[in-house]
């Protein structure tokens, strides 16, 4: 427990000293407006990347997501085309529904069939591309087809901070307590921490994955309207790639690949902080390709703390220490 | 036998110098010190019994031993000159070799392959000579007396296979010093008495051995010498002739266990569970008994006779193929642990490691796990309602932790089990089958473990208990029932019971005209 609040504590500094960096070249940029700015920019990375925490906590990982995104995206913009006096509400369901879906097809297939997940997503994910292709044999819906009350949604501003930044606050809110205080919580974090106990304790693992894929997919597929509305624009290679950064999230907020351990608001600062990389450094003029290296080197660098981690954990061997601990 | 840090007394420096010392060898850990200034000889031709309880630091020392542990402070020294194995290929040239409590080996190769690792015989190329690898490594299967073809695949073979391929390993380097990790804990009775011949033709070549165990009988059937440790510290050492098993104990656990297996009276009560014809395709048959109120049934019988997979299909983690299961006279359908937890049976693995605790969560987490719904209220958990029922449970188990809040890693083994046994009492259970409850860890928690055990019984819990140590088995069990290659071959009760008894049920031996 403490080695996560500390990965916490270390990625809070991590953000804060980037911010403070750039802050002196650039003032402008920690300014509170451009701040929310950032986070709301950030907000579907944290979305996507709090549901994949469930996939990999319980030793599964969902590379599906951007691509659950794109055709429930595709699907929601279509849906507006087609009837464009639908509510906002109706259209947030059916993206909800149709991501949750997409998410079961994933699950179904790790649990009942025991395809590995990778195998599994990896194949999905191609599919959901294939199938936005001959839903719109690659035609793209742009801004002028999209009603003004879909694409106004998520950039609406309530209290100064965008609906889509404070869907990103719910959508956290709603996972720490699911994850923390609800029975499904727990069993993903006990499938992941220990598969073969987990069995003998009752907890069915394969449908414990199952959930957390539709977690994924729920959280896939309202990301899916939210960035098809903010960017007013639907096509095939939308959120392209954009899987791997939701996995990135994921490790550099210290969720284990191992399963089994990992925190929702280490997920979230790992999410911010590849946001305010991507955010920062344009404005203080360092060329993209260095914001892919310091994105990388921040994942290996991840991964080399969990490792360390793991490592140094010491025998508990004398009496006296058990009570230290 | 003396109590004190001196190096050996006049009565056990033989003739002979050890080909090993461990020195005042001190080794911490961050905030632990594991090994505070222990002596070890090991000298040739002998079996040193190595004692103490779990966390004496049995393991520290084989590490340190084997080159893979370094010591802050004291002295390796063999043959008279001090030595420092600085990683474990220091140690293999010096011709220390450790067969380990769970060794590695690799499926995917072959027998020879899996003995010659790492040091292959070479032909003048620098290829692997394949040949010669195969012949060294049919002589070493010899010489141990495995009759295994070294050119199968390791995953082919048996567990007990698997072990011999593993000393087989151990002696292909010229070991000097063998280190025997618990070497029996997963061999049935005839491979260990097998492996006793072993010990037996590596003392006659003049070999050290350091020989780690739990069971007493087995120390005193082999060892020439014992070291006993403590916590971390050297307690004494001697000659075994010279020693009584009570004094032995003693020294262990620092006070005197009065009886080993205290079994107390228990009202046996109305019938709880009664099995009919439980069969599998593969792996038991006609399985019939039953269970009644406060009574703790033993299921004796050789490694690999189907006891722990009857118990894992009476709770559902695999299917019968016929057979039913009632429970308070009521049929129940268990065709998952979640059904079998319903119908109040619960079952604590043998392999605590791997299927019993979740080392990443904390204890009350681990403890609540199975109970969720009692702890929660509008499917949300409570997080003062699981507390206070993992405190009600760990405490009954007088388990000592700084707080409930600490992960189960971070425990002694004795605690983890103690988690584990915990769990599934917070369910309330009718039923608790304990597999192996007592394997591998020390006789003090040994103690504990039956004594909680008897007390269980006493409060009206039917227990099964799956053991292969005979004293646990007659000590507290009412009835003993004895499988055989997936069958149960007998119930014994009250005066039948005795170990020549169970031992001829579990081996099938037929003695004729012997009633007993």
């Amino acid at each position: 427990m403490s080695y996560l609040k500390s990965r916490e504590a270390i990625l809070f500094g991590a953000i804060g000293c980037l911010l403070l960096v750039v802050a002196t070249r650039f003032p402008g940029f920690v300014a509170p407006q451009n701040l929310v700015a950032v986070f709301t920019d950030t907000s579907p990375l944290m979305i996507l990347a709090v549901g994949q925490m469930a996939v990999i906590l319980t030793r599964c990982i969902d590379l599906s997501v951007a691509a659950n995104l794109a055709l429930t995206g595709m699907v929601c913009a279509m849906i507006n085309v087609a009837a464009p006096d639908l509510p906002v509400a109706v259209i947030l369901a059916v993206s909800i529904a149709m991501g949750a879906m997409l998410g079961a097809i994933n699950g179904i297939l790790v649990w009942k069939l025991s395809i590995p997940p990778i195998v599994v997503t990896l194949g999905t994910m191609t599919i959901f591309r294939g199938i936005i292709f001959l839903l719109t044999e690659g035609k793209w819906i742009n801004a002028h087809e999209m009603s003004p009350h879909f694409t106004g949604f998520p950039r609406a501003d309530i209290l100064g901070m965008s609906v889509l930044g404070w869907i990103a606050v719910v959508v956290s809110v709603v996972m720490i307590v699911a994850m923390s205080r609800t029975s499904l919580g727990r069993s993903i974090y006990a499938v992941g921490g220990n598969p073969h106990a987990a069995v003998y304790t009752g907890i069915d693992v394969g449908k414990t994955q199952f959930a957390a894929f539709v977690i994924s997919g729920m959280l896939a597929g309202l990301t899916g309207y939210l960035w098809v509305a903010r960017y007013s624009v639907a096509y095939v290679d939308i959120a392209g790639g954009f899987e791997l950064d939701v996995v990135a999230a994921c490790v550099i907020g210290g969720v284990s690949i191992a399963g089994g351990a990992g925190t929702v608001a280490g997920t979230l600062l790992g999410a911010l902080f590849l946001g305010v990389v991507k955010n920062a450094l344009p404005v203080v003029d360092i060329s993209p390709f260095w914001q892919l290296a310091i994105s990388g080197a921040a994942i290996i660098i991840a991964v080399a703390f969990n490792a360390q981690s793991g490592r140094s954990k010491g025998r508990v061997i004398l009496k006296s220490a058990e009570h230290a601990q | 036998m003396h109590m004190s840090h001196l190096a050996p007394s006049s009565d056990s420096s033989a003739a002979q110098a050890p080909i090993l010392s461990l020195d005042k060898i001190t080794k911490s850990f961050p905030g632990v010190k594991a090994l505070d200034g222990v002596d070890l000889h090991l000298y040739p031709g002998e079996v040193t019994a190595l004692i103490g309880e779990n966390g004496a630091g049995k393991s520290t020392v084989v590490k340190t031993l084997t080159g893979i542990y370094q010591p802050d402070g004291g002295r390796i020294i063999m043959d008279g000159q001090p030595v420092h194995f600085l990683a474990p290929q220091d140690a293999a040239d010096a011709g220390v070799t450790a067969i380990h409590q769970e060794t590695v080996l690799f499926d995917e190769l072959t027998v020879a392959e899996n003995v010659f690792i790492g040091h292959a015989p070479k032909t003048r190329f620098g290829l692997i000579d394949t040949k010669a690898m195969h012949l060294r490594t049919a002589e070493i299967l010899t010489l141990i007396g495995a009759n295994i073809d070294a050119g199968v695949k390791l995953k082919d073979l048996g567990i007990a296979s698997r072990h011999l391929v593993a000393i087989a390993r151990a002696l292909s380097i010229e070991a000097r010093v063998v280190i025997m990790d618990e070497p029996t804990a997963a061999l049935s009775q005839t491979e260990i008495e097998e492996l006793y011949e072993l010990v037996d033709t590596l003392k006659a070549q003049g070999k050290a051995i350091l020989f780690i165990s739990h069971k007493f009988d087995e120390i005193f059937r082999i060892a020439d010498r014992y070291t006993v440790f403590r916590d971390g510290q050297f307690v004494g050492d001697g000659k075994i002739a010279d020693v009584q098993e009570s004094d032995l104990v003693q020294m262990m656990v620092g006070r005197a266990v009065e009886q080993l297996f205290p079994k107390r009276h228990a009202e046996i009560g109305a019938e709880v569970l009664k099995v009919v014809g439980y069969s599998h395709p593969t792996e038991f048959e006609d399985i019939n008994f039953t269970l009644r109120q406060g009574e703790i049934l033993g299921f004796y019988g050789l490694v690999g006779a189907g006891r722990s997979e009857f118990m894992q299909s009476l709770i559902g983690i695999t299917r019968p193929s016929k057979g039913a299961a009632r429970i308070d006279d009521k049929v129940r359908v268990i065709r998952s642990p979640a059904d079998a937890i319903k119908a109040g049976i619960v079952y604590v693995p043998e392999d605590r490691g791997k299927q019993g605790a979740i080392l990443d969560m904390p204890i009350f987490q681990n403890v609540t796990l199975p109970s969720l719904n009692k702890t929660s209220r509008d499917g949300f958990l409570r997080l003062a309602e699981e507390f206070a029922l993992a405190r009600e449970y760990t405490e009954r188990l007088d388990l000592r932790a700084a707080s409930l809040d600490t992960n189960v890693g971070a425990l002694s083994g004795g605690n983890q089990q103690k988690v584990v046994i915990a769990k599934w009492l917070a369910t309330q259970p009718r039923v608790i089958i304990l597999d192996e409850p007592t394997k591998g860890i020390d006789i003090g928690s040994k103690a504990a473990v039956h004594d909680f055990m008897s007390e269980l019984a006493s409060q009206g819990l039917s227990v099964i208990m799956v053991s292969s140590e005979i004293p646990e088995v007659l000590g507290m069990s009412d009835r003993v029932i004895v499988m055989r290659e997936g069958r149960m071959v007998a119930e014994l009760e009250g005066a039948e019971l005795s170990p020549e008894t169970l031992v001829r049920h579990a081996v099938g031996i037929q003695v004729e005209g012997d009633a007993a």
